[in-house]
């Protein structure tokens, strides 16, 4: 008999010691913190452990934060010289990492994620954004194509609790870099470094009201989506939401961009190094609880290899270590809400129901808060829900191919278009997978990569523009794009 | 005067690279300035757009995978094409809209050199608006605009021949395939130019051209599920919400163009990032 061969892990959990969360949080507008009139809690997703109470932004809230950021645009902001503007940003990204570690805690605590993820992922990523965009403050003139560009004036941010630092900074960098002044909103269940940043910001003495921060829900999103003293609206989140603000937006003159929702394809090809391509399905999909939009969440397996993959895949599953976020040894972290967790167990559920074989990682999941084990669907068809539909978790549905072009019209079956994977070691192979998947961003022989200075964004369905990148500069310049 | 009588054209649509006549068998008058009656062209139908799409469809991943230098020849042959048959489109212009010949022969000048101005494009584009990007990391990381799909344009009222060069050409420049509404009142020279398209080899179901009403059909196109964007600068802009709110369905990009740039080439392409690990 084989012995078992145990492979603990000692804990190393990272001290919280550095954050101080307030009991209760305001709005951050025209440059001070205002109180709030109704708050809301928010809660640690690992532990169900009330952080704190975040202030819901009503009609008047907005309208004072659109005013201050209107004023700063008016008074201030247009009025700086680029290269003014950019030593601003520059500070920013400095702070930032001056502070990372902070912002690292307080996101994990927050959104539940691996702080293994927020300090290597997430912060430095967010700080590195802030450090290109800034650059790009006095060379705008070099960023249209024979245009002369300008600022919208006054963008109305919306951003998903995912990456909430990482996606503050995607919007305010650039919006900043390229003259505008900003009303954001974090997502409901992760605010509190979107409130850290507003200290950031305090700190490198921003003007006040280039960057205004309102928290809330839903409904504070659609005042600053309908709100007539708004420009631009920038929004990530889910393609339903994407569309309601399309429409809402369309008799305006508001220019706008998506990031929404994704349903990528990850395919292997039998010539693939099969090892690596288990390292990237894993990463693809197991990557921050697979709360990512860009997730590799359908595997497109070549048949003759597909045996070996899965066979690997589950072993490398169950080497997953779930559990305790503040551990730096934990990979999966906690689903990041109640209502997010139910979602994807619909999904499965209903992945179950129409014949599709569920395996899951075994694993010991914590008693409190928010889990979902990494799970596998095999036996998936095109036609099952959870091939269409976005779980948005630690749930990859399993597809196999016969002919490359097979592979392609799978991985195109989709109304979304945000990104796709391929494993092949045939250069050929891959470059030709490359042009015929309609899709924003390929990741050839790696996955679930960024960078300040990569275009990110979807065909189709998954949005409209891109960001970063001279690109995603654009989407915050009159005069460059067409909207 | 001689007692000779004319041979009069009868004006069809221009779908998949044929003349068929609307399926619908509805036609609207034609007249001149001063009331004349002078044609009567197809009122286009919903079957008619769905057959365009279709075929729009079809010919597209053939034409994206022509060649940039390909397609500046093909669209260059246009500018050929129209230049050979001038005095007619000259005629044209002044039977439907009644303008000196002067103008008339600037606008058909104009939109000759329009076309040639466009064929230099197809193969210089993506030298504009693509990119290597120097991520933070072993990886070779670049950017390239990629054709959009379908795309469906209003042209405007008038001018009717460059309104019409407009709104096709920039679409069609990345690969994309185009059906395109023509001018109501002036349709003439928009039927006339599918004769120089279809003469061109440019692929059956590249260019698609309609005519009808635009209240009819852009409602129509707007809310077609298999059209990914949507040129309504020939629309009015009171007409530009609705039209929106329907292209939201599927989120069709939708834009209004003021002049001939290479944002409007760009309007209707894509950029597609690629990632690949840099390694021995």
């Amino acid at each position: 008999m084989e012995e078992k061969l145990s492979f603990e892990y000692a804990p190393a959990p990272e001290s919280r010691a550095i954050v101080s969360i307030k009991p209760k949080y305001g709005h951050f507008i025209g440059g001070k913190f205002v109180s709030g009139n109704k708050h809301f809690p928010t809660i640690n997703p690992a532990t169900e452990e009330v952080l704190s109470q975040i202030a819901l932004a009503g009609k008047a809230d907005v309208d004072a934060a659109v005013k201050a950021a209107r004023k700063a645009y008016t008074t201030t902001w247009s009025k700086m010289s680029g290269k003014e503007r950019g030593k601003y940003l520059f500070r920013i990204a400095r702070i930032m990492q001056e502070r990372s570690r902070e912002f690292a805690v307080l996101e994990t605590l927050d959104n539940g994620k691996p702080i293994r993820e927020s300090r290597d992922v997430d912060v430095p990523l967010a700080a590195a954004h802030f450090f290109y965009h800034a650059g790009w403050a006095d060379k705008l003139e070099y960023a249209g194509l024979g245009t002369v560009p300008k600022a919208h004036g006054v963008a109305g941010q919306i951003i998903p609790w995912n990456f909430p630092l990482l996606m503050l900074a995607w919007k305010i960098a650039p919006a900043l870099a390229a003259g505008n002044t900003v009303v954001l909103k974090p997502a409901e269940t992760t605010s509190l470094t979107a409130l850290l940043f507003a200290e950031v910001c305090q700190q490198a003495e921003l003007p006040a009201g280039v960057v205004n921060i309102v928290t809330g829900d839903g409904s504070t999103g659609a005042l600053i989506v309908n709100h007539p003293g708004i420009d631009k609206i920038a929004f990530t989140g889910s393609t339903d939401v994407g569309k309601l603000i399309a429409r809402a937006v369309a008799p305006t003159k508001k220019s706008v961009t998506l990031e929404l929702g994704g349903k990528a394809a990850n395919i292997v090809f039998e010539d693939a190094a099969i090892d690596e391509a288990v390292e990237g399905i894993v990463n693809g999909i197991f990557f921050n609880q697979g709360h990512v939009c860009c997730a590799g969440s359908r595997l497109i397996l070549q048949e003759s290899v597909a045996d070996e993959v899965l066979d690997k895949l589950k072993n490398r599953m169950a080497k997953i270590r779930v559990g305790d976020p503040m551990d730096k040894n934990t990979d999966l972290g906690a689903i990041n809400s109640k209502e997010q967790l139910l979602k994807i167990r619909e999904l499965t559920a209903a992945g179950d129901s129409e014949g599709a074989e569920r395996w899951s990682a075994p694993c010991d999941l914590p008693g409190k808060g928010f889990w979902f084990a990494p799970t596998i669907f095999t036996g998936v068809t095109q036609a099952h829900r959870i091939a269409r539909e976005e779980i948005f978790g630690p749930v990859l549905s399993v597809l196999t191919f016969r002919t490359p072009q097979e592979a392609i019209d799978k991985a195109n079956n989709t109304p979304f278009g945000l990104s796709a994977g391929i494993w092949s070691e045939k250069g050929s192979k891959v470059l030709w997978a490359t042009q015929q998947l309609r899709a924003g961003v390929i990741w050839a022989n790696t996955f679930n990569k960024f960078d300040p200075t990569s275009p990110f964004g979807g065909y189709k369905e998954s949005g409209w523009g891109r960001e970063g990148g001279r690109h995603g500069l654009t989407a915050y310049l009159k005069g460059v794009s067409h909207e | 005067m001689s007692n000779r009588i004319d041979v009069k054209k009868t004006y069809k649509l221009f779908i998949n690279g044929a003349f068929p006549r609307t399926e619908s068998g509805r036609t609207y008058e034609v007249k001149n300035a001063k009331g004349t009656f002078i044609a009567n062209p197809c009122l286009a139908s919903r079957k008619d757009l769905k057959d365009a799409v279709v075929a729009a469809r079809a010919a597209q991943s053939g034409w994206n995978k022509a060649s940039a230098y390909n397609k500046g020849q093909i669209l260059y042959r246009i500018a050929e094409m129209l230049e050979g048959r001038r005095p007619q489109f000259v005629d044209e212009i002044i039977t439907v809209t009644g303008v000196t010949k002067a103008k008339a022969e600037k606008e058909v000048t104009d939109a000759v050199d329009r076309l040639v101005w466009y064929a230099g494009w197809t193969d210089k584009i993506s030298s504009l608006s693509g990119a290597l990007n120097p991520v933070a990391g072993p990886y070779y990381n670049f950017t390239i605009p990629e054709s959009m799909g379908v795309i469906a344009a209003i042209a405007p009222e008038s001018p009717s021949l460059l309104g019409l060069i407009d709104a096709v050409t920039p679409i069609i420049v990345g690969g994309n395939t185009v059906i395109v509404l023509a001018s109501t009142k002036a349709p003439l020279s928009a039927m006339s130019f599918a004769e120089v398209v279809a003469t061109s080899d440019v692929p059956a179901g590249v260019i698609n051209i309609l005519t009808g009403k635009k209240d009819e059909i852009a409602p129509w196109m707007a809310s077609h599920m298999d059209i990914d964007g949507l040129d309504i600068s020939g629309l009015s802009s009171k007409a530009h919400g609705e039209i929106r709110i329907a292209g939201a369905e599927n989120l069709k990009r939708i834009y209004t163009f003021k002049s001939a740039d290479p944002g409007r080439i760009l309007a209707f392409l894509e950029h597609k990032t690629v990632w690949h690990p840099i390694g021995n």
